[in-house]
């Protein structure tokens, strides 16, 4: 404690925050996402995640290459574009190479662009850009660069999953599409048109809108209008409120068929659901938690639950951000050169303890994984959410999700 | 009604006083030395973009400012102009003919236009009446094109913004701009450019009789002026440096987004603002370098940041209304009376203790919050450069033993002091 | 025609749950001629103080302790804090709640954590009370409406029928008066900043339940309560009700019907431009409005100050 005297001096040159130069031993990640404001519970639990799978899958074994270890850096964006490019310039003067970021695709937008410019700029220093959960299919197509690879499947890729569920269940013939205002809303939306009208004709769309994101307070009216329209099943994007908000109000007002969503577990929200949610509430979502994939996802759940006994492995592709880091470095040989570690991660083939094979697409940087749609429900649970006892359960899976889907990316290596 | 809201000019820590017409050199050529210093100062690169945000702070809010401060008009929607302006010359970033034509440092100049005549399609209507009216008008407006720019996408580029790279710009005397320092010699140029414009502004006749009409508008009436007029013309100027702050992020991040617009941006705008001190010119300035250093430094220290800058938030208003500069300037008559010295040992005695008692109170704060929300198994935590259990005794004990005595002392003290700022204060006596 | 009904019912419980903000807001803003920012803050405290009552004592202990906290909180603010800041002038007023609705967010998420919380509707009120072709009706919803009206008829009667109604009246407009004449002002003033956020203490554990109990409850609400009671004209109790309920069906009705600007422009004789894709305006063209529907307050404050600057029921200005 003698040492508090000293901060008013660090605070006076606290702006020297960048100088602290990179230790030989360690493989800085730098995680971008909200640790503060509305979304900070999703960031959060994101960030305890990816701390316990480095510590867990590769500290834990002896490191990475001579015993280099993962460690992580949070950095609070407060989930703002600006705040984003301000403390990517800090990580990157931190000597970090890694940036991992998930919540919000504008920010991942953001983000891809401006390490682009900056490996472009900067090629002494350049970074690659491990990309979570942002799911803009824009950023694997049109907008996608050599730097940036996502982990999680895109939102076409999870519809079309989705849909090949839907058009599986004969009762349903009238579908309602509901989703936030803006491009993430609209993706669902159009990739859910179009794919119920290539797989089944006889789908009928009754109704399809968006409402602003973040803004509805109430959401009645909504739910309302789909009870109206007569539909068998809802499709929608929405997350975090705006998911309970609307989850709810559709199921307090009436609604009787499935609810199909991305985005409708962890942070609270399988707990706030509880009983009023079972067997109604379907979930996309990529490695199996019940029934677990594999005895050694079991060991490290149950080692995760003992650490974070309020937290949920609702990302378990965190787990295959890190082991597939892990892996590339390896067989790289180097954490330093980016360029040797992006391109044995493009076309990487990995075997995932939470079930199945991924596949780095190396023509656009989209992983490849097997889909299960789940129910949330409290019979079957290995792991539950939230503590609540309810949590998610496959009711079928999609292997190697659209492998062939066309991508318009136009990848450009570095010489 | 009309005047519930306004700085209240009979509290002197809230009146900006006017000063004559010349413009002493001095302070503008230091502020252009330390400009031009700082990067050599904190060379890398992180801290050159914390320092260029700012400098882009400091214009917003010295622009802000010629609303609360100089006219006394409240606005809750102030960030639209920034970012509008911005939008703006991300368009003309996008436009690369246009563009390719254009030197960049020139951009900022059409952010501010943009910037200006939003304001005054906005301020055609809305500075009719100052106070509440005022103050609501802008918040509607200011809610109506936040709300617009996740739906009109084909200007604001829906949520993930518009984006474009500065280095299509026609070279500046060979200057490219692909390095953050060239960006930053750019920036701190505009910055004195419009400092300055700004304070000659509030020199000039309309800046006067914005003051007085902040102060008692029916007197400015009878004067001959239209209160109306004048609110106009701040409301379009501030607009103006507004959108030229917004030019300069379009340069600095080269993206746009949402939150450049929405009422967030413009609740910190006003606090950033405030917490530098209305009552100053320079008030803001030091609001913006204050505010920026809590958000982006202090958060890289603590997740409770926001539970920080809330409190000081909390405590400025209470405590000293006349913000940061409104402190400094206290101190103003006591240099002027040559007694500073009396000050120096009470100020150790108390301050320092208040000091360590302030941040003993932030180090429990911290200790709380890590017993609360850290993982099972999880019970190290280093604060201040220390690692310790903070599930043990021991570093509660110091940490509680530490605030108290320090906050003892501080109460002890703090008689002596009051004593020896009176005495500061009084001419003559014994010095 | 089913659907009317069922919106006006909805309409209602949003309308309503507004009122309960607004009501206190206004009565806060006509004494001090404070805007409280911090107001949806106490209505977020409500529901955070009620769920942690309820896990102990169940729904009901937790209407009725937490709104008291919540008051005496409120009444605290303006004793230890706002009264302080009072003699600043009315900027830095402004300033200290904004910053005490910054600082009580952080709170919250200190103490509760960041995630939603399972606060729910108490079991006896957890049944469909009616449904209106299919659209079902929750008991709850009906327990809000009659929660709300009391509240409002038991305020009316206290303001206007009762000797404190009328010596707050009088404070409201002559505080010097009122104060020559030996009655303690600034504890009327702690009082009514007490009832009214206790008020917003209720609005929040009774929205809690259904609105959900997170830690951006209150930035979600934020601002629609300011414009309730500037549409309502500041100060009017009457003008806070027709405000809410006002706003309550014009966003309930925006929703559920799917009115489209190219319809309404047609209508009014401009034709939809070809090549609408290629269009400047392309986006103002597709707009809906349930897209809007939330925006739509904001759009009708801003014209009820261009053309009525105090308000549908606001009495003074000046």
């Amino acid at each position: 404690m003698k040492n508090i005297t000293k901060l008013g001096v660090v605070s006076a040159l606290s702006l020297i925050v960048g100088a602290s130069a990179s230790f030989a031993e360690t493989i800085k990640i730098a995680f971008i996402d909200p640790l503060s404001g509305p979304f900070a519970s999703t960031g959060a639990n994101g960030l305890h995640q990816f701390e316990f799978a480095s510590d867990y899958m590769v500290n834990q074994k002896g490191g990475v290459l001579d015993g280099d270890m993962f460690e992580v850096v949070a950095f609070d964006n407060k989930i703002s574009p600006k705040e984003s490019l301000i403390q990517l310039q800090v990580a990157i003067d931190q000597g970090i190479r890694y940036i991992v970021q998930g919540n919000s695709s504008g920010v991942a937008n953001a983000l891809t662009e401006a390490i682009d410019k900056h490996n472009r700029r900067n090629p002494d220093s350049r970074v690659l850009f491990l990309n979570y959960a942002a799911v803009d299919p824009a950023l694997t197509n049109e907008k996608c660069n050599f730097w940036h690879f996502r982990f999680d499947a895109n939102a076409d890729i999870k519809m079309d999953a989705l849909t090949d569920v839907i058009v599986a269940d004969e009762n349903i013939k009238k579908v309602y599409i509901i989703g936030q205002d803006y491009s993430f809303g609209k993706a669902v939306s159009d990739a859910a048109n179009m794919m119920l009208g290539e797989k089944r004709d006889d789908i009928e769309v009754v109704g399809d809108e968006l409402h602003p994101i973040g803004k509805v307070k109430d959401f009645t009216p909504y739910a309302r209008k789909i009870v109206a329209s007569g539909a068998d099943a809802v499709i929608t994007g929405n997350w975090g409120a705006d998911m309970l908000g609307l989850g709810k109000a559709i199921i307090d007002n009436g609604f009787e068929g499935p609810i199909y969503t991305y985005y409708a577990a962890g942070s609270g929200m399988t707990a706030a659901f509880g009983e009023s949610g079972k067997d109604r509430i379907r979930l996309i979502s990529q490695g199996s938690i019940n029934p677990i994939g594999s005895e050694e996802a079991r060991a490290t759940y149950e080692a995760f639950e003992a650490k974070y006994p309020d937290g949920n492995i609702d990302q378990s592709r965190i787990f295959n951000v890190i082991g597939m880091l892990a892996t590339a470095i390896e067989e790289a040989g180097t954490a330093d050169d980016v360029v040797a570690v992006a391109s044995k991660l493009e076309g990487m083939e990995y075997d995932s303890m939470w079930g199945g094979k991924l596949f780095m697409r190396p023509q656009d940087h989209q992983l490849i994984q097997d889909m299960h749609v789940g129910v949330h429900t409290d019979e079957n649970i290995d792991f539950d959410f939230d503590q609540s006892g309810y949590g998610i359960v496959n009711e079928s899976t999609i292997e190697m999700a659209s492998m062939d889907s066309p991508t318009t990316c136009e990848m450009k290596r570095p010489e | 009604m009309t005047d519930q809201i306004t700085t209240d000019p009979t509290k002197p820590s809230q009146r900006m006083r006017a000063g004559s017409m010349t413009l002493t050199f001095g302070p503008w050529i230091v502020a252009a030395v330390l400009l031009a210093v700082l990067p050599f100062i904190f060379t890398n690169n992180s801290s050159i973009t914390i320092m260029n945000q700012m400098w882009i702070t400091v214009i917003f809010a010295l622009a802000y400012n010629m609303l609360l401060g100089q006219g006394g008009m409240l606005s809750f929607g102030h960030a639209v102009y920034a970012g509008v302006g911005g939008f703006a010359c991300m368009h003309i970033m996008n436009a690369s003919d246009f563009f390719a034509a254009l030197p960049l440092p020139v951009l900022p100049v059409f952010g501010g236009l943009f910037g200006m005549g939003l304001a005054i399609i906005v301020g055609s209507f809305s500075t009719r009446s100052a106070g509440t009216v005022f103050a609501m008008i802008s918040l509607g407006v200011g809610e109506l094109i936040a709300a617009c720019s996740v739906i009109i996408v084909a200007f604001f580029g829906g949520e993930e913004g518009v984006s474009g790279d500065r280095t299509y710009a026609m070279p500046f005397f060979g200057t490219e701009f692909l390095q953050q320092i060239e960006v930053y010699y750019l920036i701190s140029g505009w910055v004195l450019i419009s400092a300055a414009l700004m304070y000659l502004w509030s020199r000039t006749p309309v800046g006067r009789m914005s003051n007085a009409v902040r102060d008692n508008p029916e007197r400015a009436e009878f004067l001959g002026y239209s209160a109306r007029w004048v609110r106009f013309y701040s409301f379009v100027a501030s607009g103006f440096f507004a959108g030229v702050a917004g030019g300069l992020f379009a340069i600095n991040y080269e993206i746009l987004t949402e939150e450049n617009l929405n009422t967030t941006s413009s609740g910190i705008i006003l606090l950033v603002t405030f917490l530098g001190g209305v009552g100053f010119f320079f008030g803001p300035i030091i609001g913006a370098i204050a505010f920026t250093l809590l958000q982006t430094v202090l958060s890289l220290q603590t997740e409770l940041w926001a539970f920080y800058a809330g409190t000081l938030f909390v405590a400025t208003v209470m405590f000293f209304p006349g913000g940061l500069a409104g402190l400094m300037m206290m101190h103003v008559p006591v240099f002027r009376l040559g007694k500073a010295r009396v000050l120096i040992r009470p100020y150790l005695k108390t301050l320092l203790p208040a000091l360590i008692g302030i941040l003993g109170l932030s180090a429990l704060v911290e200790m709380v919050f890590h017993v609360r929300h850290a993982a099972y198994g999880d019970d190290e935590m280093t604060l201040f450069w220390t690692t310790f259990n903070s599930h043990d005794i021991l570093p509660w004990v110091i940490a509680i033993g530490v605030t108290a005595v320090a906050l003892g002392i501080t109460r002890a003290t703090a008689p002596a002091l009051r004593e020896a700022w009176n005495d500061a204060n009084t001419a003559g006596g014994s010095a | 025609m089913d659907l009317i009904l069922v919106n006006i019912i909805d309409g209602l419980v949003t309308g309503l749950l507004l009122f309960m903000l607004s009501a206190g807001l206004t009565l806060i803003f006509s004494m001090m001629g404070v805007l409280n920012f911090a107001h949806a803050s106490f209505y977020m405290l409500g529901a955070y103080f009620a769920y942690q009552i309820s896990i102990a004592l169940g729904f009901w202990m937790g209407l009725l302790l937490a709104p008291l906290i919540v008051g005496v909180m409120g009444a605290g603010v303006e004793r230890y804090g706002l009264r302080r800041v009072h003699q600043y002038g009315h900027v830095p007023e402004l300033i200290f709640t904004f910053g005490l609705a910054l600082l009580i967010e952080e709170l919250v998420q200190f103490v509760w954590g960041k995630n939603q919380l399972p606060y729910s509707v108490p079991d006896v009120l957890n049944f469909t009370a009616f449904s209106i072709a299919g659209n079902s009706i929750p008991a709850y919803k009906i327990f809000m409406i009659f929660i709300s009206i009391a509240i409002f008829i038991g305020l009316l009667y206290i303001l206007t029928r009762t000797r404190v109604g009328m010596i707050i009246q009088a404070a409201l407009s002559y505080p010097r008066t009122v104060e020559a004449l030996g009655h303690n002002v600034p504890l009327i003033f702690m009082g009514v900043f007490g009832v009214g956020t206790a008020l917003a203490g209720v609005a929040g554990v009774i929205a809690g339940p259904v609105l959900g109990t997170f830690p951006g409850m209150a930035f979600v609400l934020g601002s629609i309560v300011f414009v309730t009671i500037v549409i309502g004209g500041l100060g009017s109790l009457w003008g806070a009700l027709v405000a809410s309920l006002l706003i309550g069906w014009i966003t309930t009705f925006a929703k559920s019907y799917n009115i489209e600007m190219a319809d309404i422009l047609n209508g009014i004789g401009i034709g939809t431009p070809e090549n609408l894709d290629e269009n400047l305006f392309r986006d103002f063209w597709t707009i809906t409005s349930p897209q809007i529907a939330d925006i739509l307050p904001y759009i009708l404050m801003v014209l009820i100050l261009i053309f009525r600057p105090s308000g549908l029921f606001g009495k003074r200005h000046s």
